[in-house]
C-alpha cells in the first residue's frame, strides 16, 4: 500500500539521480508550516523572556512595550499551537521510536564527534530528532494549557489564584525547557551542513541522505518511481 | 479615643515622601534611603465598625472611581467584591460563637494591607509598576503597569484587580497622595466611630493595646492585633475580638505568607532557568569550536550516486 511507504519515508519524498543525487525531503506545505512554527516560537520566546527576568524586560521594546507584550504573547501562542499541530500531524508517524534509535542514542559519543559511519542506519529521523519532536510536542501542550490558565484577559474567572500560581510556575519552567530544546535543535541544523537547505529549498543531496539517513535513502531508492510521479502530479 | 488627624492647612505644601524614599521598586534594584521615614499605619478596629460604609463612599469620592451599579442579591456586600473601581469593601459574616451560642455579626473592611514584604511587588515583572516607600506605603504606578496580573498571584490577600478599561492593576493606595501632604486617608477621615484611625505604626500599636485591654475586660479573651509576621507585618492592621481565628472574618488569612509557589517561581526558577538556557547555548558554541562542522564527504555523494545508479539500471 502506498500509504505504508509514505509513512516510512515522508510525503512527496523522492530521489532524483544525477551528479550530485538530489533528494526531496520537504514539500512546500511542510516548509511553510515549519517556518510559521519557527517564527512564532521565536516571537514567543522573546516576548515571554521579557517578562521572565527584569534584565530581559528591554526585549519588550521589540513588541512596542510591556502592555503590547502582555496582549500579543498569548495570541502568538495560539498560532504556535495550531501550526505545531500541523507539523505534528505531518510527522508523528516518522517519529515513532524504532529499534535502531536505542543503538544510535547509546553511541552518542560517536554522534557528537561526527563518526557517523559508526552509527546504525536510520530512517528519515534519527533518535535525537525524534527526542526534539516528542519533547516539543509535550512542552507545547503544557505551555498552551498553563498559558490559557494565566491568560487573565479572557480566562481569569475560570481558575483560582492558587491554580494560576501553579500555572505560571509550570509555564515558565516549560518555556525554559522549550527554549533549550529549540537551541539544541537549531544548533544541530547549523552543525550538520546541508540540513538547513532541506527546510529552506526542500531538498538535500544524496550524500547527505547517505551519511545521515541511509535507511531512508534506501527506502526511497527502492520505491517504484512510477507511483511516485503519479502522486506528485496529483498533488 | 485617638485624636483625629487635624485638618490640613489650605496653603500649598511639598510632598513629605517621594522617589527618594523608595525602599523597593518592582523588577529593579534600588538603593534604599540611608534613613527610613517613620512607618505609618492604618488601624481598623473591627469591634467598633458599624458597617455604615462611609469609608467606601469616601474612597470612591477621593479616588474618583465609578463602581458599577449592581443588582441587590440579598447580601450586605456592595459591590459584590473588590473591583478596579472599589479599593475597599466591607465584608459581612454571620458567625455563631460556639462558646456563647450568640450570633455575632462580623464586619471587616477588606483592602490592601500594605505589607512590609509585599508579594505583589515581588511578582511584578514591570520595572517600577509597584513601589514601596520607606514609610511602608505600597503603591501601584499605572504608567509602568502592563496589566499582566502577576501581582494578583503574588498577593497573599487577594487584593489587586485589573481594569478592563486601561488594563492596569488597581488597589488601595493608603491615600498616598493625601498622607504625603499631612492628611489622613479618606476612609479614616470619614469613619464616624473612629473604627479606622491613622498615625505612625508605633502609635497605632499602642492605641490597639488599649483597645485590646478594653475588649478583654468585656469578655473577649482572645482579642488581639492582626499584624501578620509572615509578611513582615503590615501597614494596615486590624483589632479583632477573636484574633485566634482571623479566618472567621470573611476568610482573613491566618498567618499569611507569600506563597511558596510564587517564591519558587520568582527565585530558583529564574536563576536555574537562565543557567540552563545559557549552558545550552554555550555548549553548542564550544562543541562547534572544538569539532568544527559535520560535513558530507565526496565519498558520501559517490555512494549515493552508486545506490541510485543501481536503481536506474
Ligand atoms: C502555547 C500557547 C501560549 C500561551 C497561551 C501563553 C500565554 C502566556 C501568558 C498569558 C503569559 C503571562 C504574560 C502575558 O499575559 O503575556 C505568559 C508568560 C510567559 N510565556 Fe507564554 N504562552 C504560550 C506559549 C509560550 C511559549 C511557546 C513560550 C516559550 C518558548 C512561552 C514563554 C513564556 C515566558 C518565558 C513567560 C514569562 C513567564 C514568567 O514571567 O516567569 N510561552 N505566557
Ligand atoms: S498587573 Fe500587577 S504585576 Fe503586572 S505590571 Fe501591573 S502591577 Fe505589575
Ligand atoms: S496586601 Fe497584597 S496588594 Fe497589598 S501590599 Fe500586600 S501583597 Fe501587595
Amino acid at each position: 500500500m502506498s500509504t505504508n511507504t509514505e509513512s516510512d519515508v515522508g510525503k512527496g519524498n523522492s530521489v532524483h539521480p544525477g551528479k550530485p543525487v538530489m533528494v526531496d525531503r520537504y514539500t512546500g506545505g511542510a516548509r511553510i508550516n515549519h517556518w510559521i512554527t519557527a517564527g512564532s516560537l521565536v516571537l514567543l520566546a522573546l516576548s515571554g523572556l521579557s517578562l521572565f527576568h527584569p534584565r530581559l524586560f528591554f526585549l519588550s521594546a521589540l513588541f512596542g512595550g510591556g502592555q503590547l507584550v502582555r496582549a500579543i504573547h498569548p495570541w502568538i501562542g495560539v498560532v504556535l499551537f495550531f501550526s505545531f499541530l500541523g507539523l505534528f500531524l505531518r510527522f508523528w508517524k516518522l517519529n515513532l521510536w524504532k529499534r535502531e534509535d536505542g543503538t544510535w542514542l547509546a553511541r552518542v559519543r560517536d554522534v557528537l564527534t561526527a563518526h557517523d559511519e559508526r552509527l546504525p542506519e536510520v530512517g528519515k529521523y534519527n533518535a535525537g530528532q525524534k527526542l526534539v519532536f516528542w519533547s516539543m510536542s509535550i512542552l507545547i501542550i503544557v505551555l498552551i494549557t498553563s498559558g490559557v490558565v494565566i491568560w487573565d484577559e479572557y480566562f481569569a474567572a475560570y481558575t483560582t489564584i492558587e491554580q494560576k500560581r501553579w500555572a505560571v510556575l509550570v509555564h515558565s519552567i516549560a518555556a525554559i525547557l522549550a527554549i533549550s530544546v529549540w537551541i539544541t535543535h537549531v544548533y544541530a541544523a547549523i552543525w550538520v551542513k546541508g540540513t538547513i537547505r532541506g527546510m529552506v529549498r526542500g531538498s538535500v543531496t544524496g550524500g547527505w541522505a547517505w551519511r545521515y539517513h541511509r535507511k531512508w535513502l534506501r527506502e526511497l531508492v527502492a520505491k517504484p518511481p512510477a507511483k511516485d510521479e503519479k502522486r506528485t502530479a496529483a498533488e | 479615643m485617638f485624636p483625629p488627624v487635624p485638618n490640613p492647612s489650605t496653603g500649598p505644601q511639598s510632598p513629605k515622601f517621594g522617589e527618594q524614599d523608595l525602599m523597593r521598586r518592582s523588577a529593579s534594584n534600588v538603593t534604599p534611603p540611608a534613613e527610613r521615614q517613620t512607618e505609618v499605619a492604618k488601624l481598623i478596629d473591627v469591634s467598633k465598625c458599624i458597617g455604615c460604609k462611609a469609608c467606601q463612599a469616601a474612597c470612591i469620592e477621593w479616588n474618583d472611581t465609578h463602581p458599577e451599579i449592581e443588582e441587590n442579591v440579598g447580601v450586605y456586600e456592595n459591590p459584590h467584591d473588590l473591583t478596579p473601581d472599589m479599593f475597599t469593601l466591607m465584608r459581612f459574616t454571620e458567625w455563631e460563637n460556639p462558646e456563647t451560642n450568640n450570633l455575632e455579626w462580623l464586619i471587616r473592611k477588606d483592602g490592601c494591607m500594605h505589607c512590609e514584604d509585599p508579594g505583589c511587588l515581588k511578582a511584578c515583572p514591570a520595572p517600577g509598576a509597584i513601589v514601596q516607600y520607606s514609610n511602608g506605603v505600597v503603591d501601584f504606578v499605572h504608567e509602568n503597569c502592563i496589566g499582566c496580573g502577576y501581582c494578583i498571584k503574588g498577593c497573599p490577600f487577594n487584593i489587586p484587580r485589573i481594569s478592563q478599561v486601561d488594563h492596569t492593576a488597581y488597589k488601595c493606595t493608603l491615600c498616598s497622595d493625601r498622607i504625603a501632604v499631612g492628611q489622613g486617608p479618606a476612609c479614616a477621615k470619614a469613619c464616624p466611630t473612629q473604627a479606622i484611625v491613622y498615625g505612625t505604626k508605633e502609635e497605632m500599636k499602642k492605641h490597639a493595646e488599649g483597645r485590646i485591654t478594653d475588649l478583654k475586660s468585656r469578655g473577649f479573651a482572645n482579642a488581639g492585633l492582626y499584624d501578620p509576621p509572615g509578611v513582615g507585618g503590615t501597614h494596615v492592621m486590624y483589632v479583632l475580638h477573636h484574633a485566634d481565628k482571623p479566618e472567621i472574618y470573611a476568610g482573613l488569612p491566618n498567618n499569611p505568607t507569600i506563597s511558596p509557589i510564587v517564591e519558587a517561581w520568582k527565585g530558583m526558577t529564574k536563576y536555574a532557568g537562565l543557567a540552563v538556557m545559557g549552558v545550552a547555548a554555550v555548549t553548542g558554541f564550544l562543541h562547534y569550536m572544538v569539532n568544527g562542522p559535520n560535513r558530507v564527504s565526496e565519498e558520501d555523494e559517490e555512494a549515493a550516486e552508486r545506490l541510485t545508479g543501481d536503481r536506474s539500471s
